[in-house]
């Protein structure tokens, strides 16, 4: 089974999923961040979806599920990248995410987070 | 020209199995010509069906192929259709198990009702003790 990494920005924790995700490797991720966020004091989780080409009822369930643990160990959860056709089918298999934040991208979501981004000056 | 991708049966019996299936289902999606909405909708289909052949049919197989119907228009169009089979338990309630929210196990209840939604044909043969299968089909637009 894959795992997926988990990487530290300042006070953010950044996940990038660059794997096709079996329901394991979810759950394995959804543990290592609860211990991640509270041995860091982490108090942001960016999870990019950029690479991910589906997101069926369990993986957005598990989205959402990190989002809320998160919430209870005082971190915020921003999920990035989602493609539009993956968008569109998540609405329609009748999954909207409603408890989730969203931004578009890396850079809007680590924003959102407070969080400093390097950037042309 | 590349060669198209072959169909076949795969086998349901773990997590990575799901997976495979949902390549599968993709590179014949792709192949037909399908639209990346549609190739996403369909291999979501597959992987919430996949799921509920290795949870709750206690594993089964995956025949994943390429249709084609005739059209007016274009002569012929084509397709992917995917029927999964268990020899589990069967469903004993198939319009609960249709319904929306209800659920025999810790889920959410929209892997059968959402599939449903995502492809053009849908088809559902069970009996309780004789198994379940499901039979879905996309078509190109």
């Amino acid at each position: 089974m894959d795992r997926v990494p988990i990487l530290k920005i300042g006070s953010v924790l950044l996940v990038s999923i660059q794997v096709d995700l079996q329901d394991q490797t979810v759950l394995a991720l959804q543990e290592d961040l609860a211990d991640r966020i509270v041995r860091t004091g982490a108090r942001g989780v960016v999870i990019d979806i950029t690479a991910v080409d589906i997101v069926d009822s369990f993986i957005g369930r598990m989205f959402a599920t990190i989002a809320s643990m998160s919430k209870l160990m005082d971190a915020e959860t921003v999920v990035v990248g989602m493609r539009p056709a993956v968008a569109i089918t998540l609405v329609e298999l009748g999954l909207s995410l409603g408890g989730v934040r969203t931004a578009l991208d890396l850079e809007k979501g680590m924003r959102l987070l407070g969080a400093p981004v390097p950037g042309v000056s | 020209m590349s060669r198209e991708p072959a169909g076949g049966e795969l086998p349901i019996a773990s997590h990575d199995d799901v997976v495979r299936v949902r390549q599968l289902a993709r590179s014949l999606a792709a192949a037909a010509g399908m639209s990346l909405v549609d190739q996403t909708k369909i291999v979501t289909a597959a992987s919430e069906l996949a799921r509920n052949t290795l949870v709750y049919g206690g594993g089964g197989t995956a025949r994943v192929e390429r249709v084609e119907r005739p059209s007016p228009r274009a002569g012929a169009r084509a397709g992917v259709r995917i029927v999964f089979s268990d020899d589990g338990p069967g469903i004993p309630d198939v319009d609960q198990a249709l319904a929306e929210g209800w659920t025999s196990g810790g889920g959410l209840g929209l892997g059968l009702p959402g599939a449903r939604r995502l492809v053009d044909e849908f088809d559902l043969d069970t009996e309780p003790g004789r198994g379940t299968t499901v039979t879905v089909t996309k078509w190109c637009r």
